[in-house]
């Protein structure tokens, strides 16, 4: 149950919502659609669910297209909308029968759906409760249980996870993994740990365009490239910045040297390894032949937020700030 | 093979209908709309019925077929106005927008729903035919038509309604622009002598009430019939086509 988007465009009046996207989402995979706020997700997710038709490209899901073939796609996704709308006035059987009718399954069918999932999504205690007097987190997974009601093969969440508790977070991480085994999930968010905790794949959106997709080891290998060691020594030299730099950038494999001030003999460097090799070794060595008394070394590898956060900030913003 | 799939793309159709229908039936009932609509429609309408019975003197239902369109005109955009509006302002429309059932199908069963609630309001008026009835000869055929044009008349103002409703998320601005469009319809051909000579027939046959008192006065003619089906075909067919706009 392979999702295929190919060249997607969404207008909005002169504004241009996602802008020639192209992705697939492989069969059993959960894809992590990451983007900070108005980067397009919910909208993309929003043509794939056939909500609104899309201004130019395809999106086809398991060979159908989402334009030609509308309700065979709608049969085959279970979709968790932004915000979780339910019906306030519905308990929780009503709308899980109400939802399990509105795809056409018969009566046998709804009674063993709905008990599966009321047990997999754990609201045995509130099934006889409205919806509107259900906290956050029990209408999450109403929302959830609704999504999967008919068992379709693709799950497409638009952030199941905000305006949780920390708790709640946790639950239903561990839920979208448990019940992603055996399906293609798509899952929109805006927080990095989301991805790392839940996704095997990210595509990471930005003012509509795809600017990385690929899993996050490879994410995190692209851009190692900015690996820094941050070093403290103490000598006794008149002038750090032409006494010192000099002599770290003969370090094997050191490809820039900052001098970043000093407090009386002890002086402090930030350097750059060429392409994420360690050099912490080689700065030691160095370090001993030349006599200096080393206070402090650390490498700081880029951790996925500054991925995220360098992909996802505009350049001229960037250049500013 | 063709036609067995048309069949059978029809039965479904008919069960998604269903299955709006009754939520939609089901949620009136479970709050106090329902409740509120009957006992109000009928404390309405049982006053002017009765306060005049015995002044005239006749064994007729013509004061209740005066007074309940009137009546109409307040408590069926009040019933309408949530249906679609309420879907647009908690987004539970987008739920229903990608299950695999179409916007017409979603547009029927509602509309059938507050259809079936105003017949459920009118159905405890058959007490005043049957009081009548004991107390002098009763002519049948205005009752009969009396009650097939109400619910005709009901059936485009809850159709209008429901187009109201489709316009707006707003469930206040859909009750307002549902009864000036259901007065509208109602005073067309109440307002003749203003209107261009020339004019006055097509006026008076768009005009909702010119119909119904034809029907009314117990005279079943196609023409009014095919009025009202046609009005409520094509008014019904906007409100799909207004739920749709989310796809221009």
């Amino acid at each position: 149950m392979a999702i295929a988007v190919r060249n997607l465009t969404k207008f909005y009046g002169q504004e241009k919502a996602v802008d020639n996207i192209s992705f697939d989402v492989n069969t059993g995979e959960i894809l992590g659609f990451l983007g900070p706020n108005g980067a397009g997700k919910t909208t993309t997710m929003k043509i794939i669910t056939c909500y609104l038709p899309p201004s130019g490209g395809t999106v086809e899901v398991d060979g159908l297209s989402i334009v030609n073939d509308s309700l065979a796609v709608r049969r085959k996704i279970g979709y968790l909308p932004e915000l979780n709308p339910l019906y306030l006035d519905m308990n929780v059987l009503e709308y899980l029968e109400y939802s399990a009718q509105l795809h056409g399954l018969d009566a046998p069918a709804i009674r063993s759906r709905m008990r599966e999932m009321i047990d997999v999504c754990g609201i045995g205690d509130v099934r006889h409760k409205d919806i509107g007097e259900l906290s956050k987190g029990y209408r999450q997974r109403v929302g959830l249980a609704q999504a999967m009601i008919h068992d379709p093969e693709v799950l497409i969440l638009d952030e199941p996870t905000s305006g949780l508790d920390p708790n709640q977070i946790v639950e239903i991480r561990n839920l979208i993994r448990q019940l992603g085994r055996a399906k293609t999930v798509i899952l929109s968010t805006h927080i990095l740990s989301e991805v790392q905790a839940t996704c095997d794949r990210v595509v990471i959106i930005h003012e509509g365009k795809i600017v990385a997709d690929g899993t996050l080891e490879q994410l995190q290998q692209n851009f190692r490239g900015a690996e820094t060691v941050t070093l403290e020594l103490k000598a006794d030299v008149a002038n750090a910045m032409t006494d010192l730099v000099p002599r770290l950038q003969t370090v094997p494999q050191v490809e820039s040297v900052e001098y970043s001030g000093s407090d009386g003999a002890s002086h402090r460097f930030i350097l750059r390894a060429v392409n994420g090799s360690d050099i912490r070794e080689a700065l030691f060595r160095q370090a001993i032949a030349e006599g200096w008394l080393l206070l402090e070394m650390s490498r700081r590898t880029t951790s996925l937020e500054e991925v995220f956060h360098r992909l996802t900030t505009t350049e001229d913003v960037a250049e500013h700030s | 093979m063709e036609n067995a799939l048309t069949l059978h793309q029809l039965s479904g159709s008919a069960r998604n209908i269903g299955t709006i229908f009754r939520k939609e039936l089901r949620s009136y009932f479970n709050s106090a709309v329902a409740y509120v609509v009957i006992v109000v429609f009928l404390a309405i309408v049982g006053w002017f019925h009765t306060s005049n019975l015995f002044l005239m003197n006749i064994a007729s239902l013509r004061l209740l077929f005066e007074v309940v369109p009137i009546v109409f005109l307040f408590v069926i955009p009040a019933i309408t106005m949530r249906l679609l509006a309420e879907e647009k302002k908690t987004g539970t429309i987008e739920l229903l927008a990608t299950k695999p059932l179409s916007d017409a199908e979603v547009v029927l069963g509602k509309f059938l729903a507050a259809w079936a609630l105003i017949a459920a309001a009118l159905l405890p008026t058959l007490i005043y035919y049957l009081t009548i009835a004991m107390l002098g000869t009763v002519d049948n055929g205005p009752i009969i038509g009396g009650y097939l044009g109400l619910l005709l008349l009901a059936g485009v103002f809850v159709a209008v309604g429901l187009l109201a409703s489709s316009f707006t998320d707003n469930q206040i601005v859909a009750f307002i622009v549902g009864f000036l469009m259901v007065f509208a319809f109602y005073m067309l051909d109440k307002v003749l002598m203003y209107v261009p000579g020339w004019m006055t027939s097509i006026v008076e046959y768009l005009g909702a009430d010119f119909h119904f008192s034809n029907i009314a006065r117990g005279v079943i003619d196609s023409r009014d019939i095919v009025y009202f089906l046609s009005v409520l075909g094509f008014t019904l067919f906007l409100s799909v086509v207004s739920l749709e706009r989310r796809k221009w």
